[in-house]
């Protein structure tokens, strides 16, 4: 079981998949998934575990994230879907 | 997929939301510059720190030739397009018919440093009440990806394919070695973009530029170091520790005058790091 405190959405349609993202990650919740958007780029996704921090925000330069901090903290079961 | 999280949507929980896609003063997050660029990062404490010093309504930056200038149709702030290393000097002359003006210049190395560089050189030393941001990656980038006057020793460009060399090429230029001694110059920092927290330091830099101008103390300026992994020859996953690695071995970050006062070593501004999105 992992605790969430925050989530992102991601425009998925606007990344360009430069992986900045990945490295800039505190907790280390974002991968590069095999899905391709419109144009051809690998795009993120999110594991459980995000501190709604910000750093994703703050390193993608293609304006891709927006922050959400949950009013009280989440359990992601493992195999479930939060 | 099952261990992912939907990023589709918000969250069906109640939560708050702390940090948005885009900066107020910013019209769409579409742009054509490359993966991985770092000067919309820059661009983005530029906006935000304009709306921070509450200039929105009352502001216009004056810009200069580079990849950034195709950033421009995004932002929601007056621009008056300058040629290539001159924005400095219309700066002047548009600050002294409008001093309650926001004005800020936004430039790169090789439109201030290589093309412009006695512009921005006598606006600080004249102590001109203007703010100039200097993105600097160290690569001509728009033009073809040659060399600037701030490509370090060592750096891969078009014309210095094999590293920059001191005695074919020269050295670089240190322009905040160079700027922030000069008495007109109220404010010089140099910020980066390769991290969240450069990213959060660079924005309160910004500001406090702003807010050297609006007290009216003289010449502002913050270097903000940004990513070119397509003018560096690299993956773009690499670009952010190249920078830290080499730009930032040469071009040292942090706040080199504040208030006047010249800083013996360059300081970080103060701030709470924990939370990025304040």
């Amino acid at each position: 079981m992992t605790t969430i405190r925050g989530t992102v959405v991601i425009a998925e349609e606007r990344c360009k998949g430069c992986e900045l993202c990945v490295p800039a990650c505190p907790p280390d919740v974002l991968r590069m998934s095999e899905r391709r958007n419109e144009i051809g780029a690998r795009v993120p996704e999110l594991l459980a575990g995000c501190t709604g921090c910000g750093a994703c925000l703050l390193a993608c330069p293609d304006f891709c994230f927006e922050v959400y901090r949950y009013e009280a903290p989440q359990e992601h079961m493992p195999g479930g879907d939060a | 997929m099952s261990d992912t999280i939907r990023t589709d949507a918000p969250p069906e929980a109640a939560a708050r939301r702390t940090g948005e896609f885009l900066p107020k003063l910013q019209l769409t997050g579409d742009h054509d510059l490359c993966p991985g660029c770092g000067e919309p990062l820059a661009v983005r404490t530029l906006l935000e720190a304009i709306t921070d010093v509450g200039m929105t309504h009352q502001c216009v930056g004056v810009i200069g030739i580079g990849c950034y200038t195709a950033l421009t149709s995004n932002m929601n702030v007056d621009l008056i397009q300058a040629l290539h290393g001159r924005a400095p000097s219309l700066a002047t002359g548009a600050k002294r018919m409008r001093p309650d003006t926001l004005f800020f210049t936004l430039q790169g190395d090789g439109d201030m440093a290589s093309e412009g560089l006695q512009e921005v050189i006598h606006t600080a030393a004249r102590g001109e009440n203007v703010t100039c941001i200097l993105i600097n990656n160290g690569v001509f980038g728009e033009t073809g990806g040659h060399m600037t006057a701030t490509t370090v020793l060592g750096q891969r460009t078009k014309n210095s394919i094999e590293g920059r060399d001191a005695d074919y090429h020269g050295y670089p230029i240190d322009m905040m070695a160079m700027l922030a001694p000069l008495g007109g110059t109220a404010y010089a920092a140099r910020g980066t973009v390769h991290d969240a927290k450069g990213v959060a330091r660079t924005r309160r830099m910004v500001r406090r530029a702003f807010e050297t101008q609006l007290r009216g103390d003289g010449f502002s300026i913050v270097e903000i170091l940004t990513m070119c992994p397509t003018g560096w020859f690299i993956p773009t996953a690499e670009g952010p520790g190249y920078l830290d690695e080499v730009l930032r071995s040469v071009h040292g970050t942090g706040e080199w005058k504040r208030d006047g006062e010249l800083l013996t070593q360059a300081a970080v501004p103060p701030g709470d790091d924990e939370d990025l999105l304040a």
